[in-house]
């Protein structure tokens, strides 16, 4: 699945400070193709996540449009927009993101269960062998360790095989070894056609990128 | 979902039992004082019932002491009479419809008598006030020592009790009324005379020269039409100077004031434990939301539209909301329906609890009430999570 952004901007109001109104993420043209694992670096702040949040139908932009098989994400309605992310879009948000009273299976098989779909568990379980958590299967959130629940949030987010997969730091919190397995992973998505963009601070990403993007304060571009 | 809704609330055990048991309390505070409140009514209405009559005549002595008032309120034994000579005289007035007389007789707990208790006497010739009640548990005429026995009194049909040494037999068990005829004997005149004349005999009746052929107890007259219950008592206070008239009604009036007293406070308590109740589910669903914000923002990460995050919320307030109210009014009913005759005793009021039919009705609106009060207090923080910034609550721990 393509996906477009054009003249996209997002601007932020901070209460403090001189400038209270400043723009997180600069005026933007850029296209996501199929079968391409695009890398995105830049310093912290710079204004990644907000980007990757509005291409991933959670933040609106300020202005500009971003659209996905021509479809305009954000002139959708809120319930149609959640179940085409939920069925094409696969998203491992920063951060621990686990819900607490599920089990790791569960919590897998979530994106089904959120439309009451029928789980596809082979597909979950393949996951978990693939990323070293299926001892973990019946295991609750708060017994993981932080590397462990990173990983069950990158089974959740490919789960439903999304066509669209976007990875914020997905691999923050894991060692070199499963870094790399992560993002062999990931590139092996992008070659059964996924659009996969992965924003990162890990330098060896470089090494499986097809598209490498740069972000610096707020202006994206392409190296 | 559904399942999600469920596996949180058994995820939060200590949570899901607090807002259990705040809703059990508001079920149960509403059934449980509704009852109350009900059955008290239920009580008077009985009461007036069994009074029956516009207006009741006894003797002037009887009301010396406030004898009589305790005897048909309180439920204290005692019995006076005049004699049928100025019966005779009040029943001449104008004014006095339908009239029936009443024989009361106390039995005392000493060898000649099985029980203590008071034994009122009517005549099945002119009686409009007690047959009617009698007749919706005996279908038969009372014979010569039959008596009937008020719902509370440890005598059964077919038992047989004595009376200043006359035997008697229990002919039927009247229903239940709240009141004191709960624990009174009831017979028709003959019988009464008969007890009278024996008690007289033995020499352990209070008025030794009474003539029992020839007295009465009390008159239960209805006003005729076109006279006034007011105008009636007026005008047989003013003629006939040894017995004294009063209305019914306002017998009943000072039980009629401190019940709605009760019931005024019963309402208030209730009215407060919602308030407070509310405010408090208010608060724990707010909490609970708050707590789990991230969760909710989750959810949206992986495609929950706005409304199915507020769904979630609201379902999870029903749950709760649902099985606490059910506790609730469980535990409401365990309490009142055994345990109503203490509680009759404790508020010392005419109490009589409504029909199976009417307490299911009462104890379905409670439920319903309680769980629509928890939803209400729930679709605040349904509202609030359905609009929750995704992006700026998953950066909260970069
Ligand atoms: N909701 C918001 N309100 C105000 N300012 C915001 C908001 N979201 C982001 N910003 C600001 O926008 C800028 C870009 O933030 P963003 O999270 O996109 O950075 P980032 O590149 O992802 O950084 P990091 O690598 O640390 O995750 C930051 O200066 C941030 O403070
Ligand atoms: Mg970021």
């Amino acid at each position: 699945m393509e996906l477009i952004a054009e003249k996209v901007t997002r601007e932020f109001v901070r209460p403090s400070g001189k400038t209270n109104r400043f723009f997180a993420v600069k005026e933007t043209d850029f296209a996501l193709q199929s079968g391409r694992l695009t890398v995105l670096m830049g310093r912290s702040g710079s204004g990644k996540t907000t980007l990757l949040n509005m291409l991933s139908g959670l933040l609106m932009p300020s202005s500009g449009r971003i659209t996905a098989d021509g479809k305009d994400l954000y002139a959708m309605p809120d319930k149609e927009l959640s179940r085409f992310r939920c069925e094409h879009f696969g998203v491992i948000p920063q951060g621990q993101t686990a819900i607490h009273s599920l089990t790791v299976t569960e919590n897998i098989l979530l994106p089904f269960a959120l439309y009451g779909d029928a789980p596809d568990e082979a597909r979950a379980r393949q996951l978990m062998e693939r990323l070293d958590i299926a001892d973990l299967a019946n295991a609750r959130p708060a017994e993981l360790s932080g590397g462990e629940l990173r990983r069950v949030a990158i089974a959740r987010a490919l789960v439903r095989k999304p066509s669209l997969i976007f990875a914020d730091e997905p691999t923050g919190d894991l060692d070199d070894e499963n870094t790399a397995e992560v993002f062999r992973f990931l590139k092996e998505c992008a070659s059964e056609g996924a659009t996969v963009l992965v924003v990162t601070h890990e330098n060896d990403a470089k090494g499986y990128a097809d598209i490498m993007l740069k972000m610096s304060a707020g202006v994206l571009t392409q190296e | 979902m559904k399942s999600l809704a469920i596996k949180n609330l058994k995820g939060r055990p200590v949570r899901t039992a607090v807002l259990m048991v705040l809703a059990a309390l508001l079920s149960f505070t509403a059934l449980g004082g509704t009852l109350v409140v009900a059955s008290l009514g239920k009580g008077l209405d009985s009461l007036k019932a069994r009074l029956g009559a516009d207006v009741m005549v006894v003797p002037r002595e009887a009301t010396m002491k406030k004898k009589f008032e305790d005897i048909v309120l309180q439920g204290s034994t005692g019995y006076f009479y005049m004699s049928s000579a100025l019966a005779d005289e009040v029943i001449q007035r104008e004014g006095v419809g339908q009239v029936s007389p009443q024989f009361f007789l106390a039995s005392t707990g000493s060898s000649c008598c099985s029980i203590p208790v008071q034994i009122i006497g009517f005549d099945p010739d002119t009686d409009f006030t007690v047959s009617p009640w009698i007749k919706r548990t005996y279908g038969g005429e009372l014979g010569k020592y039959d008596i009937v026995a008020g719902s509370d009194l440890n005598a059964f049909v077919g038992d047989k009790l004595s009376f200043y040494g006359v035997e008697c037999t229990v002919a039927a068990k009247l229903e239940k009324t709240g009141t004191t005829y709960d624990t009174t004997v009831f017979t028709n005149k003959d019988t009464i005379t008969a007890l009278i004349q024996s008690s007289l005999d033995k020499g352990m009746n209070d008025f030794n020269d009474t003539d029992p052929e020839h007295s009465v107890s009390c008159l239960m007259i209805n006003a005729a039409d076109g006279t006034s219950p007011e105008e009636l008592v007026n005008d047989i206070n003013i003629h006939c100077k040894k017995v004294r008239a009063f209305r019914s009604g306002d017998m009943i009036s000072g039980i009629a004031g401190s019940l709605s007293g009760v019931s005024q406070m019963i309402r208030l308590l209730i009215a407060a434990v919602w308030v407070l109740g509310i405010v408090i589910l208010l608060l724990a669903f707010t909490m609970s939301v708050n707590e789990r914000k991230k969760e909710f923002a989750v959810l949206r990460v992986m495609g929950a539209s706005r409304a199915k995050l507020a769904g979630l919320v609201l379902k999870e307030a029903l749950c709760t909301c649902l099985g606490g109210s059910l506790i609730g009014a469980v535990v409401g009913l365990l309490v009142l329906l055994p345990f109503n005759g203490v509680i009759e005793k404790t508020l010392a009021l005419p109490f009589l609890l409504p029909n199976a039919g009417s307490i299911t009705g009462f104890a379905i609106a409670a439920v319903a009430l309680s769980v629509i009060s928890g939803a209400a207090a729930a679709a605040v923080s349904a509202w609030r999570v359905s609009r929750i910034d995704t992006g700026l609550i998953l950066r909260g721990d970069n």
